[in-house]
């Protein structure tokens, strides 16, 4: 064997090793969130406008966590600029946000944001532009995170818990629509527990 | 030696493939009528025009019902013709939607979209209504089957189009072609640039 061969060799294995590992990862991760569990391990990246950094409460200035979030409730929403029942959702999830910030209860205390399957940050900012979107929208352009919510349909929406000590896990999970702001909200604030609790 | 490169070559691009296999046509809009044909061959035509050369004219009955000739546009419009492979399929359901909310975007460079596949009409429109109210015409490029997709050199050997973009100025003349790996959709900012480019 020569000595190029050989080292040709150990290259390609090592590719291999590394892609194999990527598949494992990926299909550990293959399932839909569910409620009373966590989310999969995932970061995004920190937002470009001073208003979406504001809204979430972010300290950091890299890549965040939900659980970094400034909230008891962050409300994930899987969606695609591409997807039309997405695009006719759009209003009602805009009015879910205006719900929540008018309401001084709620105000500060549940999140919203969105991350986009497979849409490039242009295809993000077309969606957002459109709509009128006033939360942070996240491109998932390789669709990675979308991988590792199990290829969720969309739109998909995740209700998070935020616990004071940083520990989190999913309250609700499910695809299709809201179904209307109030009664969404009204719902989030019961199987999340907000309900039962004051303001801090 | 060289055998076990081969093989570990194979093995590396079969991972990648696996790990790089996206899913498009997520929205829950499209429930669960849609046709998942696998990975297909990215692209399995020659093309038979080149950016400058004129469009080949043609005449297609549009889903209104409408004959619809792309010589009517000739000194009004600039012309973007997307081919997509077939109804019901992962890739192409989620495109058109996409181009539904940018017809702002259309508008801005003085263009127009007509979206052609082989399809006849009656499928095309149990197709087309799952994805809302298009603004722009659908045109069934059935028979003689896909003589148009053909014209261009973008008819695939199974009778399917190619997921195929032509930009076409106002004089008729070819300026931009991008037949795309069809098991991917062309990102939406590489239309709009070439849009942006007709004014140059």
């Amino acid at each position: 064997m020569s000595k190029i061969a050989r080292r040709m060799f150990i290259v390609l294995s090592a590719a291999a090793f590394w892609a194999a590992l990527l598949v494992s990862l990926v299909l550990a991760n293959a399932a839909p969130p569910q409620p009373g569990g966590p989310l999969p391990d995932f970061k995004l990246p920190i937002p470009e406008h001073t208003a979406d950094k504001e809204y979430l409460g972010l300290t950091t200035s890299g890549p965040f966590t939900i659980a970094q979030i400034k909230a008891q409730v962050v409300i994930i929403e899987i969606f695609s600029m591409y997807c039309p029942y997405c695009q006719r959702e759009a209003p009602e999830v805009n009015r879910l946000y205006e719900i929540i910030e008018n309401t001084p209860d709620l105000k500060g205390r549940i999140k919203l944001i969105g991350i986009g399957a497979g849409n490039t940050p242009f295809e993000v900012q077309v969606f957002k532009g459109k709509y009128k979107v006033p939360f942070p929208l996240f491109p998932d352009e390789q669709f990675t995170l979308h991988k590792a919510f199990g290829e969720v349909r969309t739109p998909f929406f995740i209700g998070v818990r935020i616990n004071d000590d940083g520990t989190h896990r999913v309250f609700y999970a499910k695809l299709g629509g809201i179904e209307g702001a109030e009664s969404f909200v009204k719902l989030i604030l019961r199987l999340s527990g907000l309900e039962k609790e004051k303001k801090p | 030696m060289k055998r076990k490169i081969h093989l570990l070559c194979t093995l590396i691009v079969f991972l990648i493939v696996f790990c790089a296999s996206h899913v498009f046509a997520l929205s829950e809009a499209y429930k669960k009528n849609i046709y998942n044909p696998g990975h297909l061959k990215p692209t399995d035509s020659v093309l038979k025009v080149k950016v400058g050369d004129r469009a080949p004219n043609f005449s297609l009955l549009s889903l209104s019902g409408e004959r619809i000739s792309l010589s009517q546009y000739r000194g009004n419009k600039n012309v973007v013709l997307s081919f997509v492979p077939a109804a019901w399929t992962p890739v192409c359901s989620d495109q058109w939607p996409g181009y539904n909310i940018v017809e702002d975007i259309f508008k801005k460079y003085d263009a127009t979209l007509l979206g052609i596949t082989v399809d006849n009409l009656p499928t095309l429109h149990a197709w087309t209504t799952q994805m809302g109210e298009l603004w722009f015409p659908v045109l069934s490029d059935f028979w003689p089957h896909g003589a148009v997709a053909d014209k261009y050199g973008v008819l695939r050997s199974d009778g399917t189009a190619e997921r195929a973009l032509f930009v076409i100025d106002k004089k008729g003349i070819i300026r931009f072609i991008n037949v795309n790996d069809i098991n991917q959709r062309p990102k939406l900012e590489e239309l709009v640039k070439a849009l942006e480019g007709l004014g140059k």
